[in-house]
């Protein structure tokens, strides 16, 4: 056990640090930063002056590696424009982008989870075709485009939820739902079909050649073994969640880590950028570490040798 | 004297795409207590779907029907689906033929010991435990204290299908079902497990079934055996007396296929039952074994009912036992 954690671990730190390297070189290669942070009207003295003046000029490696030496020890650099701390900016915001990501994780295993197993022990019954329909459509349509229709209907005709903004909890409703949603399908299906599978097994047989009550066979032995790739799959979800909060945000004027990431590619706020970078994948990287911990746990045959 | 299970004209449908599929057709027998009772037969010949009626865990669309269903006192076929529960696993066990895939990879080994018996009796855990320890020195597994601590895919399949074993006498039942029980051990487990059986049930005088495939299993173990085809019984008696005077054609056949020692030589010739077992889907009508039966005639198309030779020993074929052959096959246990 202890050797598994440990080379889920030393993966998880190499991941960071490939992850921090690609992006750091991609955002170099995007654009000149001096000429972006010049503005405009910049003479090509001045673009050279700024360029000096930022440390453009030197090699990328140094660059990188004088940029990773600060992040490791917490100092993430200071925004041009706003003449603010990274770290500062970033950690006003976390708090949004925090509360969203968890509701929306919920929402989604909270709807997918009890779904996909209406769904398996009522095959081919109307509630397995709800549950079908409703992954299809989560499916199938864009989340920002259900974060308008949301707005539109439940925001502007029925005025029952505020459309924008983080004051309230009852603002984080529908970009929850919008986000949370995205998510659902792909859990519920494999649900669905991990519990179809693990009921039509031979354990479930024995079980239920023991005697045991339903609800012992359903929630101890079925679910139980259904859900150990659910946990895995759920990191990748959670990535992708990441992702679509920056969307998410936009649309709902949450001002957020996704929001800011938005603004500061606007205005090749690189400082900035690359640090939600670098948190995001971090973040990813420990979720993913989390599901491996959890299916250790859940999983004797990855726990015990 | 009341037997211990009673089964008469026993029938289970399976709705298939392709058709009614007529799993078990018309099965009658009684078992008593201490006494071991063979279902022979090929794959799908309905010995696995008998059992599992039996216990009422058939798949889910399956249609069971019978004339009588009892187990001791019990009308199994009026038995409400909770007290059927209780009855599972209490009264009746069953052991099935994959010991790799039984037992759920998620759970020691003594939290699957001790969770039927803390389900059906009120015992504390600490009895039930003591229960495990005792019944899994009871078929052999050393060191049970720490075996109980350990999960499925650390044993081999001969220990989990004794683990099988042990969890299935957790509750003291008076019936165990043994479906297959050593087909997927190698040749030199599988014998260790079937004495294990056989001793286990004359120690605790339970009623066993016993399927399988094998007539040497049979033969050492069985009392009476019922021979099956296409869901049906189509021979049935004691052991000695089926395999020293068989009857029906499919059970000649089959007993012509396995070598006997001292008669058959190397470089004989074994026999082999010429055609393949047909699918009871749809309406079926006269002898099932017709179409590779070498003695079939046009009256074959009937239907044919269990004749009874004596008490006990009967068969379902229109050709009469002066036809069956005059010398019989020795019976090597």
């Amino acid at each position: 056990m202890l050797i598994y954690f440990l080379k889920r671990l030393g993966l998880a730190v190499l991941v960071t640090i490939a992850v921090s390297m690609i992006s750091f070189m991609m955002i170099r290669v995007s654009g000149d930063p001096a000429i972006a942070l010049a503005g405009e009207a910049a003479t090509s003295e001045e673009i050279e002056f700024v360029r000096e003046q930022y440390g453009f000029d030197r090699p990328l490696i140094i660059q990188y590696l004088e940029w990773a030496s600060r992040a490791i020890r917490g100092d993430l650099g200071e925004s041009p424009y706003m003449n603010l701390p990274v770290t500062q900016m970033i950690g006003n915001r976390i708090g949004v982008t925090m509360t969203l990501g968890v509701c929306a994780l919920s929402f989604a295993v909270l709807l997918s989870v009890p779904l996909g197993v209406l769904a398996a022990i009522r095959p081919n019954t109307w509630i397995d075709r709800l549950a079908l329909t409703i992954s299809v459509i989560g499916q199938a349509m864009p989340s920002f485009w259900f974060g308008l229709i949301m707005i539109i209907v439940l925001g502007v005709k029925f005025r029952l939820l505020p459309i924008s903004g983080a004051e309230t909890p009852a603002h984080f409703i529908m970009p929850t739902i919008a986000l949370g949603y995205y998510a659902t399908p792909a859990i519920m299906r494999l649900v669905r079909s991990g519990m179809l599978e693990v009921l039509s097994s031979d354990h479930i047989r024995t079980a239920k050649a023991k005697g045991l009550r339903w609800g012992k066979i359903l929630f101890k032995h079925a679910l139980r073994n259904a859900i150990i790739p659910v946990v895995a799959v759920l990191a990748v979800q959670l990535g992708f969640m990441l992702g679509g909060s920056i969307v998410i945000e936009t649309v709902f004027a949450l001002h957020g880590i996704g929001h800011l990431a938005w603004v500061s590619i606007g205005r090749s706020d690189l400082p900035v950028v690359q640090a939600i970078v670098l948190l995001l994948s971090i973040i990813y990287v420990v979720l993913t570490f989390l599901s491996d911990l959890l299916n250790a746990f859940l999983d004797p045959r990855i726990r015990v040798k | 004297m009341k037997h211990l299970l009673e089964v008469k004209h026993l029938y289970v449908d399976l709705p298939l795409p392709a058709g009614m599929l007529h799993a078990v057709r018309d099965v009658s027998f009684h078992l008593d207590m201490g006494e071991t009772l063979s279902l022979v037969g090929e794959s799908g010949c309905g010995k696995s779907i008998t059992a599992l009626a039996l216990m009422n865990i058939l798949p889910p669309k399956a249609i069971r029907r019978a004339e009588i269903l009892r187990f001791e006192d019990t009308d199994l076929l009026r038995l409400p689906d909770e007290q059927m529960a209780s009855l599972r696993g209490a009264k009746m066990a069953m052991i099935f033929q994959e010991p790799m895939t039984s037992l759920d990879p998620c759970y020691t080994i003594g939290n699957q010991l001790v969770e039927a018996i803390l389900e059906h009796q009120r015992i504390s855990k600490q009895e039930a435990r003591g229960r495990a320890v005792y019944l899994l020195d009871k078929v052999g597994i050393t060191g049970a204290d720490s075996r109980l601590k350990q999960y499925p895919h650390q044993l081999s399949g001969g220990l989990r299908q004794r683990i099988m074993i042990a969890m299935g006498l957790m509750c003291g039942p008076s019936l165990i079902i043994a479906d297959e029980p050593t087909t997927a051990l190698d040749v030199t487990i599988q014998a260790q497990i079937l004495e294990l059986l056989a001793s286990l049930q004359r120690e605790f005088n339970m009623g066993m079934i016993l399927i399988t495939h094998d007539l040497g299993v049979v033969a050492r173990v069985a009392d009476r055996l019922a021979i099956m085809y296409c869901g049906q019984v189509v021979e049935t008696g004691p052991t000695a007396d089926v395999f020293s005077k068989p009857i029906h054609p499919y059970t000649r056949g089959l007993l012509d296929c396995i070598p006997v020692p001292g008669k058959t030589r190397p470089g004989d010739k074994l026999g082999s039952i010429p055609g393949i077992v047909p699918t009871p889907i749809g309406d079926l009508f006269g002898c099932s074994f017709r179409n590779r039966c070498s003695q079939a005639t046009a009256d074959c198309i009937q239907d044919v009912d269990l004749l009874e030779l004596s008490p006990g020993r009967a068969f379902r074929c229109l050709d009469r036992p002066e036809a069956c052959r005059p010398e019989g096959l020795e019976v090597r246990t």
